[in-house]
Parts: structure tokens; sequence; C-alpha cells
């Protein structure tokens, strides 16, 4: 049942919010009871899978691989534990920056059924149910993005919204050819079937995996397909942006991950294309973010570019040693966990900054040092983490990505990788020059939402509160690595493992007669 | 719709396409029908009223807000999974009551999870349709 819980609480965190949307004290109490539910619950699992092993559930009772299984692995539970972290500080830090309008039209209702998504991807165990789980998140993400209904709101919406549902039909054409040719959608099943498939035809598979390919490209925002997330995450509230910039692409990643080291078989094609893609997408998106000027869209590029990062880390599958594919993998994870924290985490104090000032235009900053010097230590935490500074958790998930890269000899990526964390910290001094450094701006600055005396005090512990709880936690990952490290070197060692996580499943063995599939509930 | 003949029609089908409703969800176990094409059919019933008279006399006939509806339809449909886990079984498996109601109406928790499908299709489809219609 543990496996479940992490779907069913936010779903029934939604139905709640949802019942009481007119009472807006209990809504807010109950959205954080339920982020907090959910907290525990992915602890409770990440521990259990830690002690036991792979946990599944078969819903419905029905085995694999005729019903849907739920594969809680070290990979989905440390996501969904991430997950549930990010969700409970962005929860506490909306009771602060939402507005009660958007509260009231189900604010935390579809950022709870977003969860429900992110969450179900994680944990699902079959192909045609991670497409399910990928469009709850996306109507959860489609609502929360343009709750509030600016003009730039909508126009982000509409682009954001396009970009999904091609990226939903390319994942579906490729589940439509894969379902073809193994005649199953159940993962552990898949792996086996898709590897006979490979030696009879491998490029009937390629083709199939370029198609996934390109749907998870898009979710995760690689290059060439990255231009939607610049276009739109700096445009809803900064919680929204926060949970988005942290969760979303990387469900994208992870998907990429799980499909390209469990399901699909290996092929150096896909991993030479993934190669490249990883390169441009670290390098363009780190232009991209030295070019803006608004705090919030410089971070955004910076999740590009960082999800190159992450990219490189799949891709350097392509090397035959199993030991430098297991670091490679592991750095991946690693990176993946160390950027949601910090990424969420940038943009919590990105919306902070706009509380305090009213605006995120870096001309129009200024000596927020003076200001607000506990503000400026916060923002140095993620952003030295982000560039990869020691000792902070970017220092170790860049280390070990480079290191990867250079076994792998794979040596011009790896001078791109370098060089590409160089122009973070570039963009990051930049965002710490105009805004805490530089003297103010002649122009009288004016706090947001209304309040003219700066956000009263209880607002503002509401707002940093989750920012001081991620910085600790990134300073921790940094001084004392070696927890989240054996967490990722184990989730790697599983996904590199094929036949455990078949044998993890428990396949029922194939049926003999055609009746015997038919057979129904009583 | 300013119309006597339509007003009095609308009056005597209404009844007649929520009992429809009931009777396709309730046949949806083993024959075509259930919870979603039930609500479906609810819906048009109260489209009909709402064209007929107004969208506020169609809310009032509902009684309920369509948002309670959805939420209380998805706690039903969450429920019907749970009680299989009470029951020491894996999520969402089926439990069925030792005795059947008349006319082969077997009672379980799958015609539980059909009626939060219902009243889920009901709330959420009523919901867009009384907005648009009160503007």
């Amino acid at each position: 049942m543990l496996p479940a819980l992490p779907i069913i609480i936010p779903l029934l965190t939604a139905c709640a919010c949802l019942l009481f949307g007119h009472r807006a004290r209990l809504q807010r109490a109950l959205a954080v009871l339920g982020a907090g539910g959910l907290l525990v619950a992915a602890i409770t699992l990440f521990t259990r899978v830690w002690i036991d092993g792979v946990l599944v559930l078969y819903v419905g009772g029905w085995q694999a691989p005729f019903g849907i299984t739920l594969v809680a692995d070290t990979l989905a539970a440390l996501m969904v534990l991430v997950a549930a972290l990010m969700h409970l500080a962005v929860s506490v830090y909306s009771l602060a920056n939402v507005d009660a309008r958007r509260q009231r039209y189900g604010y935390f209702t579809f950022m709870n059924i977003m969860l429900m998504g992110v969450c179900g991807a994680f944990l699902t165990g079959d192909l045609f149910n991670l497409y399910v789980w990928f469009e709850v998140m996306l109507i959860g993400s489609f609502v929360l993005l343009v709750l509030g209904g600016g003009r730039a709101q909508m126009e982000a919406g509409i682009k954001y919204v396009t970009l999904s549902l091609l990226s939903s039909a390319l994942f579906l054409a490729g589940v439509g050819v894969i379902y073809g040719i193994a005649h199953t959608l159940n993962m552990a099943h898949l792996s086996q079937r898709l590897t006979l498939a490979a030696e009879a035809d491998p490029w009937l598979v390629v083709a199939a995996s370029v198609l996934l390919l390109l749907s998870f490209g898009l979710k995760a925002a690689v290059f060439p397909l990255y231009f939607w997330l610049p276009a739109s995450y700096h445009t809803p509230s900064p919680a929204v942006s926060a949970i988005f910039a942290g969760l979303l692409t990387k469900v994208g990643v992870y998907a990429l991950i799980r499909v390209f080291t469990v399901v699909l078989p290996p092929s150096n094609y896909t991993l030479n294309l993934l190669l490249v893609t990883a390169g441009l997408t670290m390098l363009l998106g780190v232009f991209g973010a030295v070019s803006q000027s608004q705090i919030r869209r410089i971070l955004s590029f910076h999740i590009i570019s960082q999800i190159g990062y992450m990219v490189m880390g799949l891709a350097l599958l392509v090397s035959p040693d199993p030991a430098i594919q297991r670091l490679s993998v592991a750095a991946a994870v690693f990176y993946i966990a160390h950027h949601i924290i910090v990424k969420t985490n940038l943009f919590l104090i990105g919306g902070t900054v706009r509380a305090l000032t009213g605006t995120e235009r870096l001309d129009r900053l200024g000596a927020l040092l003076n200001r607000a010097p506990w503000l400026a230590i916060l923002f140095l935490i993620p952003a030295l983490s982000l560039a990869g500074l020691p000792p902070l958790s970017g220092f170790w998930a860049k280390l070990a990505i480079i290191k990867a890269g250079f076994e792998a000899q794979q040596y011009t990526l790896t001078v791109v990788a370098l060089f590409a964390g160089l122009l973070t910290l570039v963009s990051m001094l930049k965002i710490w020059n105009e805004a805490f450094w530089k003297p103010a701006p002649d122009d009288e600055i004016t706090p947001d939402d209304g309040d003219r005396n700066g956000p009263p005090s209880r607002r503002l512990a509401l707002l940093v509160t989750p920012s001081i709880v991620l910085a600790v936690l990134t300073l921790a990952i940094g001084l004392y690595p070696q927890a989240l490290l054996s967490a990722s070197q184990r989730a790697a060692g599983e996904l590199l493992d094929r036949a455990g996580y078949v044998s993890a499943v428990e396949l029922r063995p194939e049926p003999v007669t055609q009746s015997e599939t038919e057979k129904d509930a009583p | 719709m300013n119309s006597l003949v339509f007003r009095t029609t609308t009056r005597a089908v209404t009844p007649l396409l929520l009992a429809f409703s009931l009777f396709m969800l309730m046949r949806g176990h083993n024959e075509p029908g259930g919870g979603f094409i039930g609500g479906l059919l609810a819906v048009t019933a109260f489209a009909l009223y709402a064209l007929a008279f107004d969208a506020g006399q169609a809310r009032a006939l509902l009684r309920v807000q369509p948002r309670t509806l959805t939420a209380i339809g998805l706690v039903l449909a969450v429920a019907s999974g749970c009680l299989a886990w009470l029951a020491g079984q894996p999520f969402l498996a089926g439990l069925w009551l030792p005795f059947d109601l008349p006319a082969e109406l077997k009672l379980g928790t799958v015609l539980l999870f059909d009626i939060g499908v219902y009243l889920v299709v009901l709330g959420a489809a009523l919901l867009v349709l009384l907005t648009l219609g009160e503007e």
C-alpha cells in the first residue's frame, strides 16, 4: 500500500481544498497539513525502500504485466521524497505569497493535483500509465500557470499548453510503436521483450526511442526544444514558478533516465544524440542566462543549462565500462536531487525580493545588501551552490559529472561543462552585483502587493522560513555528501541492473491460452 | 428560451433523463454504461433545464454547489480504492457483498467508484456550463 500513498494523499488534499474552498483559513491549514502528510509518507516510503529494497504494488490486485504496477525503487523513492519536501516548502511560502483570490479559485487544489501527477510519474512501472501521470501533472500546471489571468500569463499559457500537447502526442506515438513491437506496456516486461526485438530489428526500436526522446526532451527543455520554458516560467506567482522550476522539467529528465536505462535496450545512436544535446543545452542555456536582466528570467535559463548536466550524466552511458556507467548515472541522480532543492530555493528568494521591493528587474533593484543582509546570505548559498562552489551541494554534483566525463574520455563535452559552470557563476554574480551590491537607483522603491511599508513580519517569516530550511539542506548536502551520494549510487546500481528490476516486479509467466488473459473479476 | 412548448416538455423530460442516467450508472458493470456516461446524461438533464428556464434556476434545482459534488465524487472514488486496502488487498481491488440485489445488481466497491465518477462528471461539467450560462 505504501507506494500508493504519495498519490492518494495529494488527491485527498485536493478534494479537501475543493470542499472547503470558501473557508480560507481552513483551506490553508488543510493544504499545509496535506503537504506535511505527503512528506511523512515519502520519508516512510524511502526508509522502507532503503531497508527492504524495491517495493511493488499491483494496483487492483491485477498481477504484472496485466494490470498497472507501481514500482518504488531507490530512484523513485528519492524523487518522491525531494518532491514532497519542495511541496511542503512551497505550500508554506504560498500562504504569504499567493493572494486570497487565487486561493479561492483553487490554487491549492491544483497544486496538489499537479503533485499527484509528479509522484505518480515517479512511481509508475507502466509506460502508458506514465503518460497518464504526465497528463495529470500538466492539467494541474496549466491551471496554475494561468491562475490570476494577466495578459502575460495567458500568452505564456498558450505557448506552454501547445508545446505540452505536442510533447504528449509524440509520447503517445512512441508508446504506440512500442506496443506494436512488444505487445506490452509494463516496463519490466518491455525490458525483456524489447531486448529481443532490438536483436531482430534494431532500427525499429531506435525509431520508437527517438519519439520518446523528443517527447521527454520537450518536457525536460533540452536543446533545441527548450524555447517554451523561458517564455512561460517567469509569468505566474513566484510560488508557482518555484515549484515548476523545481519539479516539472525534472520529471522529464527522470522519464529519460528511467526509460533509457531500464526499459529501452542500450543503443549508441540515441546516446550519441543525447551527448550532443547535453553539450548544446548546457552552453545555450547559460548564454541565455547571461543575456537576461530579470531575476526569474535569468533563473529560467539556468534551469535549461543545468538540465544539460543531468542529460550528460545519462548520455555518458555510451561508455562501455560498467563502473563509469554507474558513476555517471549516480552523478545524474545526485544532480537532479541537488538541483531541485537549489532551484526551488532561488525562485523562492526571487519572489521574496519582489515582495520586498515590488520589482525583479535588475536595473531597478539595488542596495539590498544594506536593506536585508540576511536575504543576501540566503541568496548566496543556493546561488553559489548552483555555480558549483565548494563546500556546497552543487560542487559535488558537478565534480561527479565531470569526473565521469573525463573517465569516459568525452573531453570536449567535459570542457563545455566546465565552461558552462564558469558562466553560471558569472550570471549569479550579475544578480548579486545588481540586486544586492550596487547603490539603489534613484526612483523610490515600492513594495509589492499593496503593502506600502513592506510586508509585516509574520508574512515575511512565512516567506523566509522555507528558504532557510532549503539553504540549510544545501549546506548539509555540501558538508556531508555521503548520504545523498550513496543513495544515488544505489539508485544507479538498480537502474543498470535490468535483470534485478525485472525480477523485482515478478512478472506472471506467459499465459498459455487466450482465455486465461480474459478471465474477469467475479 | 421563452417557449411554452419547450418548457413544458423539459419539465417532463428532465426527470426521465435523470432516471435514465441512474439506469446507465447501474448497468455499467457488465454492459455499456457506467459512471461517466451516466454523469453526462445527468448533465444533459440540467443543461436542458438551464436552456428552458435559466442557469440560476438549474442551479437551484441542483441544490448543491457543483464543485462540492466534484469533491464528494472524488472522495468516494478514492474511498472505494482504500476500502480494499482496509480489507488487506491491494489499492483499488474490487470487493463485493455476498448477496445481490434484484435484477442482478451487484454491490461492491466498483459501484462506489462508478458513483464517484458520476458525481465528478456531473459536478465538473455543470460547473463549466452554469458558469458560462450565468455570464
